[in-house]
Parts: structure tokens; C-alpha cells; sequence
């Protein structure tokens, strides 16, 4: 009798099912002509707020929703809702980020077609969301200046898959001596070529630019021809 | 994936997984291996072993027109001219390569298979 065990190559991606939906989310959108951003951060970096500024600013020119992903209460929703546009609220109980298929039920009900920009807000973290796809055009990591300037360097797979980084509460970065050239440099050592943006949601300072980058961003995804995956 | 292929392998044993994880899949090794007997419980995973093999990140730099190993996650440079790269060809990786499968009749010696 061989008792050795017999090897059976299978070459699969464990987060293949998150994959598969999220490129189908992903065709979705693109059919349905909206552009969806994705937040990503630590807890506290002031997502909620920044999203809330940003929603409000951009309803005025463009159609915009968004969804929030929150472990347990709807506060974000409720604070979110203040903007005027529809949101809706992803509990995701102990699970620490949003997977494809929440988003694609917290979907259910909404018509893509009569958006232009939809906003995901991940769960506070920045370590799994680096991990799990959901269909986004754009991935925007943000990072508050009472962090730290380091941040880029111990969590550097999520800067690494983003597409912007959005550096928040720039109206407290003097008071906490916040390095603004050293975090440029730590995001640009994990990230090359990385677009940030400097913006204070509460003064408003750097609104304007983000609020043009997405606009640009946008123009240049709808030009773009239709190619597969991310 | 490993319950189906026993399945429809007439129960037959899972014994290992070979797992290639890449150091930017946001999966720390440790923590993988700390977990797999507790989640392969109760599963056609049980009592199976979890081989993991690391994926540095290769990188491609356009100005030396070649690939390498980045020396270090917190730094994306070229390993030659220490320039900025940005172009990922490897390290993302969390995929399952194999399974080792044990069938029905030689279950009695799980027998080490060269890694």
C-alpha cells in the first residue's frame, strides 16, 4: 500500500467567491454609469465627516448616495443622512470590513442609473479591507493628521492598493506638530506615484481639490474603454 | 473547495493544503496557522495541515526594464537603482496551489510529502 498522498494541484484564489462579485458589482456600475468611491482608514480618522462634507458639496453639482459599513450602531448613517442624500447603513456585526456581497445587498432597492457617484465607507480598519475587492473605481485610503506620520509604514498593503490617500484634519496639524513632509515621504515609499489630497472637513480647506480630483477621475473612467477586472 | 473535492472523491481525506501567501495579501502567516485547527474542525479539514509558502513582492522597474524582490514592503524601490516602483508582479498571492489527499484505503499513515 503507498501512503503517500497524492497531490491534486487546484490553483484557486481563497477570496475567489469575493472576487467573482466583485467584478460583477464592478460591471454593474460601469453599465450603469456611476463612479464609486471607496473609503478606507483607521477608526477615528474623521471618514464620516469628511464624507458627510463631501457628499454635501458634490450634491450640488452630481447625483451621489452612499453606503457606510459600521460594526454595530448607525450613527455614521444618521450623521450621513444630514447631507441630503440617500444612504444606507451595512451593519456588519463582529466582521472588522465590507465584503462584495454586503455591498451588493445593501444595493438592492437603489437604481445605479440614476447616480453618478456612489461613496463606500469601509469599516474603520486598515488592515483586512486591503484584502477584500468591492468593486470600486476608486480607493481611497485617508489618514487624519493626529495618527502619526507613520502610519503608511505599518500598514503598508493598504496603502499600496489605493488609489489616493486623503491626509484629514489638516486644521489640527499644527497643534500636534504633524510632519506633513515625512507622511508625504512614508506614503510615497510604499506607494509611488500615489495622489494625495490635504483637506480639512470641518474648515473646508482642500474641498474644492478633492472635489475636482473626483470629477477628473470620473471623466477619465467613462473615457476609458472597457477593459476586465480591476 | 477542499469539502467538494472530497466529496466527489468518495470521502476521501484531505491531509494538507499548500497555501502560497504573499507578503502584500494582508494575511500574517502566524495568524493562519494559529487558526487552522480551530476552523478546520467539524470540516473534511480536520486534523489536515496548512503548508504555507511565502511570496516576497516582485516588483518591475520601467527604467532598468527588469523585475525583482523588494527588500523591504515599506519601501516599493527597484533592488538595482533603488528608483520608485509602483508595478506589483507578485505578492498579492492567497491562493490554495494544492491539496494533499489521502485516499480511502491508505488513511492509516498521514505520510510526510516533501514540501
Amino acid at each position: 500500500m503507498n501512503p503517500q498522498p497524492r497531490l491534486l494541484e487546484v490553483r484557486q484564489n481563497v477570496l475567489r467567491q469575493n472576487d467573482v462579485v466583485a467584478r460583477e458589482l464592478r460591471q454593474r456600475f460601469r453599465e450603469a454609469g456611476v463612479y464609486v468611491v471607496s473609503l478606507v482608514s483607521s477608526p477615528g480618522s474623521g471618514k464620516t465627516a469628511f464624507l458627510e462634507k463631501t457628499l454635501s458639496l458634490l450634491r450640488q453639482s452630481y447625483r451621489v448616495a452612499a453606503l457606510v459599513g459600521d460594526l454595530a450602531t448607525d450613527n455614521d448613517a444618521v450623521r450621513l443622512a444630514r447631507a441630503q442624500v440617500p444612504v444606507k447603513q451595512i451593519t456588519t456585526g463582529t466582521l472588522c470590513h465590507l465584503e462584495a456581497a454586503m455591498v451588493r445587498t445593501g444595493l438592492e432597492g437603489w437604481e445605479l442609473e440614476q447616480l453618478d457617484f456612489l461613496f463606500i465607507e469601509n469599516v474603520g480598519n486598515l488592515v483586512c479591507p486591503a484584502s477584500y475587492d468591492v468593486g470600486e473605481n476608486l480607493r481611497v485610503v485617508l489618514l487624519s493628521v493626529t495618527e502619526g506620520e507613520d502610519k503608511p509604514l505599518k500598514y503598508p498593503t493598504i496603502f499600496n492598493t489605493a488609489d489616493a490617500a486623503v491626509l484629514t484634519k489638516m486644521d489640527l496639524a499644527e497643534a500636534v506638530e504633524f510632519d506633513s513632509v515625512a507622511a508625504e515621504v512614508n506614503i510615497q515609499r510604499v506607494r509611488p506615484g500615489l495622489p494625495l489630497l490635504k483637506v480639512s472637513s470641518k474648515r473646508g480647506e482642500g474641498m474644492g481639490e478633492w472635489l475636482q480630483f473626483l470629477a477628473v477621475s470620473r471623466s477619465l473612467e467613462s473615457r476609458e474603454p472597457q477593459t476586465v477586472g480591476a | 473547495m477542499a469539502e467538494e473535492e472530497s466529496d466527489c472523491r468518495g470521502g476521501a481525506r484531505v491531509s494538507a493544503v499548500h497555501l502560497k501567501l504573499g507578503a502584500l495579501a494582508g494575511v500574517v502567516k502566524e495568524a493562519l496557522l494559529s487558526s487552522w485547527e480551530l476552523a478546520s474542525e467539524g470540516t473534511a479539514l480536520q486534523g489536515s495541515r496548512l503548508r504555507i509558502e511565502e511570496i516576497p513582492v516582485v516588483v518591475f522597474c520601467p527604467k532598468c526594464q527588469a523585475s525583482g524582490a523588494l527588500e523591504s514592503v515599506q519601501w516599493f524601490a527597484c533592488p538595482r537603482c533603488k528608483g520608485p516602483v509602483s508595478e506589483v508582479i507578485q505578492g498579492r498571492e492567497l491562493q490554495v496551489t494544492a491539496l494533499e489527499i489521502l485516499e480511502r484505503e491508505m488513511q492509516n499513515e498521514p505520510a510526510t510529502a516533501p514540501a
